[in-house]
């Protein structure tokens, strides 16, 4: 283990570097079953490439898990990068359908799921 | 690493007549390697994982779906989580990471606080049901030490369907733990391998410590019908808890 001295004070992760050590900030992560797709919007020219990647991927729906795996980059860069392309309007989301205090209106759901599946089989 | 490998050759010497690819536990056991791996600086990469970037063409969800849901599948490494959501999932399942932004690792804390992320190899697939929604089947380690990474995965999950391997009971108890910890409600399917012996279900429910109300079902993660069955089982749970409490 490194004696004290050796502290360092670079960012804990590199990857992180292109998010400029934002991650879990302030704003909630996204979920990682959170659809998210490209508005079609211009991206500027100088915006990082990071940003354009996952821009261009994100031709069609896919979640936010989906899109980190294709592209090799950890969830909680991804997460940040796109939260900035939708603040910009680059990227539209779908929020997931959450349960929360497993009410009523959770039924619905549940119940499309189980229909969904049976028709699986 | 070393036992795991030797038990696959014997599985298949004896079963592989029938069964081309080694039962449930190749993909779980190889992941042993990345999950265990703690990354304290970033200077380390993670091994055994430069197959990162996917080849295969991008299967985008159906442009009328509304939303999304997910589900977990819990349980120890090499249980079958990876398989069964394989065998479910409409693309071919995919890996990433979840980082725990909290120390996981008990030993690290005093040494460096602020630096420890830990990352949990997570692999999951996906399900279109009925052109509107899709579901997401989210496979989670069950050692203690990734309970953080639960946390902000449980959140808004539906259910967790907690995946048992006979011959080794107690590697499933801390996934079961964390799941009433966290209180999300869950099923227990047993993934029945080749050389699992026939337990009763009252035998296995008293191993488990499972309340009577929760489902135990057993399945076979390599089978479509068997695996699909085994998630209806705990949505039909789901439904029933939501239904009696009404």
């Amino acid at each position: 283990m490194s004696s004290p001295g050796e502290e360092r004070t670079t960012a804990a992760v590199r990857p992180y570097v292109i998010t400029r050590g934002r991650a879990g900030s302030s704003r909630d992560a996204l979920p990682l079953e959170t659809l998210v797709m490209a508005s079609g919007s211009a991206l500027a020219p100088d915006l990082q490439p990071e940003y354009r990647r996952i821009a261009d991927h994100c031709q069609g729906l896919l979640s936010v898990a989906e899109v980190a795996a294709h592209l090799g980059q950890p969830p909680a860069v991804v997460q940040v990068l796109l939260a900035d392309l939708i603040d910009w309007g680059h990227i539209v989301a779908r929020p997931p359908i959450r349960v929360v205090k497993r009410k009523r209106a959770d039924l619905d759901l549940l119940r499309k799921v189980l229909d969904g599946l049976e028709s699986k089989l | 690493m070393g036992l795991r490998a030797s038990s696959e050759i014997s599985m298949a010497g004896t079963d592989g007549t029938t069964r081309k690819n080694p039962p449930a536990r190749q993909d779980d056991a190889d992941r042993t390697t990345r999950t265990d791996h703690t990354n304290e600086t970033g200077e380390t990469d993670e091994t055994g994982d430069t197959d990162d970037m996917d080849d295969t063409p991008v299967m985008y969800v159906q442009s009328s779906v509304a939303g999304a849901a997910k589900i977990l599948v819990v349980g120890p490494m090499g249980v079958g989580k990876t398989t069964l959501i394989g065998t479910v999932s409409e693309i071919k399942p995919l890996s990433t990471e979840a980082t725990m932004s909290q120390a996981g690792a008990r030993l690290d804390t005093k040494v460096r606080p602020s630096k420890t992320t830990t990352t949990v190899a997570l692999d999951f697939g996906r399900i279109t049901l009925g052109g509107e929604l899709v579901l997401y089947l989210f496979g989670t380690p069950g050692q203690q030490r990734f309970l953080p990474a639960w946390k902000d995965l449980a959140r808004g999950a539906l259910g967790a369907l907690a995946l048992v391997d006979t011959r080794d009971l107690e590697a499933s108890f801390d996934a079961i733990g964390h799941l009433e910890d966290l209180d999300v409600p869950f099923s227990v399917a047993v993934n029945a391998f080749p050389d699992s012996k026939p337990h009763s279900e009252d035998d296995l429910r008293s191993a488990l410590d499972l309340l009577p109300h929760t489902p135990l079902v057993i399945c076979d993660a390599r089978e479509h019908q068997s695996s699909v069955q085994a998630l209806i089982s705990l949505v039909s749970h789901l439904i029933e808890t939501l239904t009696e409490a009404s």
